[in-house]
């Protein structure tokens, strides 16, 4: 592989406020050109830490940083002032899973992504605006001319979805960060919206990072998917071999705790217990107290990332060995 | 113990799983517990400055339905369809412009019927967002307690049942009971919701997107504790779901919503494998596949919903249905019962073979 778009190296990130939190230990991971990977993992496990991190989201005051970021070779975590705010929206970009998050209610949507054209470099402001409304047209927002002059609450959830998604892009990012995108929409509009990001990834060749809880809506964009858990990567691979062949405990319980057509009149498997306090984690490995297949090993050790034929995997007893997929 | 004197202590005895028995069952099993007719909610909107005529978003407009005993039912719809309006509606947290509640064979607010305060304690909802319905100050074991409490129970036992009620949904009293909301996982919040809400001893719950948040292994726990609490306590739900995979474990009947109106209800079977309206079958064919071999393609409906301040004549689901006709634009199709089947009612030309439309009767696909 030619040199990967985004590299993360032992990144750590630790949160002391009140209460002290080591949310993201030591990840590694590296994403192509063109490749989008699905962040999968529990609430709390660290995806939206990951994403904010890539973007420089923290506040520097409270928050400790390790390791490094590289994004098309550049040193993020180096970066200061112009530099950061062009990077920010313009290399990188984000899409929330709460459009609220993304537009400012006192704006028209094409006031705002016409705005953000101009701060990434356009000077023209008939030319950014002409750019916006093609952004408009692109992400399919019907009528696209009439919703340029509309304002965030006057458009439906999955219109002001299409909207930020349309505001994510307007700057050609090379990597795109999605929040849980679809997470607040019905399946209909779910399934509109993933469609697209499909579309626009292939179109623009811009490499993304999906987060969701929802392994369908990983199934249908994702190439590849890591699985996230107490602030460590525990397993990667193609989402094929993830979906039918998943290794980790913790992977199996989470598909097998997804709820199908086969389980109605079954309880469900649930894993049991809770996930870690991130102010005292577990000696060994973060699921070990959860994890049937545990040993003294795993609560004394923890597992390291050993790479396969299959993709990465971290853990001390898997269900089934990585090398031989 | 002494004999309880209000209702509210009457409520808190029966909380405790010794007293499986529901409140009161004034109706018997036959009747239904919930029984909706003609619910009617337009929001008003504010129009430009030179608009002097008053217009309003028809959010749910004319819903009727029922809820068996021990049942759930589960509504499903577009985004914006008037899901969670037709729930406030049912819970009188907003008055209805129109329509009649009948709790157990008894009127809701009506002359010698049910008052608002008793029908109130019998149904308890819980929302999607675990945290904005707790109050940061109060430790979770007073959070559960405080509803009884205002409803007279003394302070120790509401303190004691609100323990017992933790440990019940799963969270040990004493290492939570003196948490605070930001202290507790997404997870752990809700079912702490779910343990407020069963304080009252309701007979019915109603669910907003009450899993939504959760992740996939912590929903897998919810929804097993609420199946076991159906069970243990006679409960029925109303449950609210974007997420049909959900709806389909966990209903027994299953009514679809498009702009304010029900389009088809039934036994949750019958829905998911033989619906009668177009739009349920693009619904449940917009669930993804969970196979990378077989991704989906196209996107079973496009376009975005009619707008809801003013629906179009007819059949509102027309201008995006491969099967609208010229008909479909005149005359509103009513609910009517598909094959002969009473319990399943579609409201669709294609449904009544003596409404005209060409294609009424026909095998479609999809
Ligand atoms: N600013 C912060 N200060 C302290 N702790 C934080 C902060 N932001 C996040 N955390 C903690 O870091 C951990 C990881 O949070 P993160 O938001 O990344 O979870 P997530 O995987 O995105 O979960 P979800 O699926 O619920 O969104 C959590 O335990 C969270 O409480
Ligand atoms: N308080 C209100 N004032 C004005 N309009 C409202 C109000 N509440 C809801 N609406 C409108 O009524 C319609 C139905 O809204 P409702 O919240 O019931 O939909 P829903 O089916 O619950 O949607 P979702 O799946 O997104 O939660 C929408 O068009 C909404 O914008
Ligand atoms: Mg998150
Ligand atoms: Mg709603």
């Amino acid at each position: 592989m030619s040199a990967p778009l985004l590299s993360l190296e032992d990144l750590s990130v630790q949160f002391h406020g009140n209460r002290k939190a080591s949310a993201l230990n030591q990840v590694n991971l590296e994403l192509g050109a063109g490749e989008v990977l699905a962040l999968l993992g529990e609430s709390g496990s660290g995806k939206s830490v990951t994403l904010r991190t890539l973007l420089r989201l923290h506040p520097a005051s409270r928050t400790k940083i390790q390791g490094s970021i590289r994004v098309e070779g550049q040193d993020v975590l180096a970066m200061k002032g112009r530099d950061l705010e062009l990077y920010r929206g313009g290399t990188v970009s984000m899409v929330f899973q709460e459009p609220g998050l993304a537009f400012d209610p006192v704006y028209t949507i094409g006031q705002q992504i016409t705005e953000s054209i101009l701060a990434h470099g356009e000077k023209d402001v008939g030319k950014a605006k002409a750019q916006a409304l093609e952004m408009l047209e692109k992400v399919q927002i019907p009528q696209a001319k009439r919703r340029f002059d509309a304002y965030p609450h006057e458009l439906s959830g999955g219109m002001r979805q299409r909207a930020m998604i349309a505001l994510a892009l307007a700057c050609k990012p090379r990597l795109l960060l999605a929040d849980e995108p679809t997470t607040a929409l019905d399946a209909t509009v779910q399934i509109q919206i993933l469609l697209l990001l499909r579309e626009l990834q292939r179109e623009t060749g811009m490499s993304v990072i999906f987060v969701t809880h929802d392994i369908g809506a990983a199934v249908e964009v994702a190439d590849r998917v890591a699985v996230m858990y107490a602030g460590r990567i525990v397993e990667e691979g193609p989402v094929s071999r993830i979906v039918n062949n998943p290794c980790h405990p913790y992977t199996v319980g989470l598909l097998a705790s997804t709820v199908g057509p086969e389980h109605r009149g079954k309880p469900l498997q649930a894993i049991p217990g809770a996930p870690p306090d991130l102010a005292n984690l577990p000696g060994g490995c973060s699921f070990a107290p959860r994890c049937s297949r545990a040993s003294a090993q795993c609560s004394s050790q923890v597992p390291p990332l050993v790479s396969g034929s299959g993709g990465r995997l971290a853990c001390w007893n898997p269900v089934s060995q990585l090398e031989n997929q | 113990m002494n004999t309880p004197n209000t209702p509210a202590q009457a409520a808190a005895e029966h909380t405790t799983p010794a007293h499986g028995a529901p409140l009161t069952d004034r109706g018997g099993p036959a009747q239904p517990l919930l029984l909706v007719k003609d619910l009617k909610k337009y929001f008003p909107v504010r129009g430009g400055p030179l608009d002097r005529q008053k217009r309003f978003v028809h959010a749910v407009d004319g819903v009727s339905f029922a809820v068996p005993k021990g049942q759930t039912l589960g509504i499903v719809g577009e985004s914006g369809c008037g899901k969670s309006t037709t729930a406030r509606l049912v819970a009188r947290l907003m008055e209805p412009d129109a329509g009649e509640l009948i709790f157990d064979g008894e009127g809701v607010e009506e002359y010698g019927g049910l008052q608002l305060k008793e029908f109130r304690r019998s149904l308890q909802m819980v929302f999607q967002d675990s945290f904005a319905s707790l109050n940061p100050r109060l430790t979770m074991q007073e959070a559960i307690a405080y509803g009884p409490r205002v409803h007279g129970v003394p302070a120790a036992q509401a303190l004691a049942q609100a323990r017992a009620l933790l440990a019940r949904v799963g969270l040990e009293p004493s290492q939570f009971g003196s948490r605070y909301p930001h202290e507790l996982s997404g997870g752990q919040r809700q079912r702490v919701n779910i343990a407020r809400a069963l304080a009252f001893d309701p007979r019915l719950v109603i669910l907003d997107e009450s899993v939504a948040a959760l992740d996939k292994s912590v929903q897998a726990q919810v929804l097993n504790l609420l199946q076991e609490l159906k069970a243990e306590r006679q409960l029925t739900y109303l449950f609210i779901s974007h997420d049909l995979h959900v709806v389909h474990y966990l209903a027994d009947q299953v009514m679809v919503m498009y702009l304010g109106q029900v389009v088809e209800s039934g036994p949750v079977e019958k829905i998911y494998n033989g619906s009668a309206h177009p739009y349920t079958r693009a619904l449940l064919s917009a669930v993804p596949s969970m196979d990378p071999a077989q991704r989906t393609e196209v996107s079973p409906l496009a376009g975005d919903p009619p707008n809801p301040i003013n629906p179009p004549s007819g059949c509102r689901f027309r201008d995006r249905c491969p099967h609208a006709h010229a008909l479909c634009a005149e005359k509103t199709p009513a609910l009517q019962a598909v094959g002969g089947d009473i319990h399943h009612l579609a409201a669709c030309h294609l449904n009544d073979l003596t409404s005209g439309h060409p294609l009424a009767g026909k095998e479609l696909n999809p």
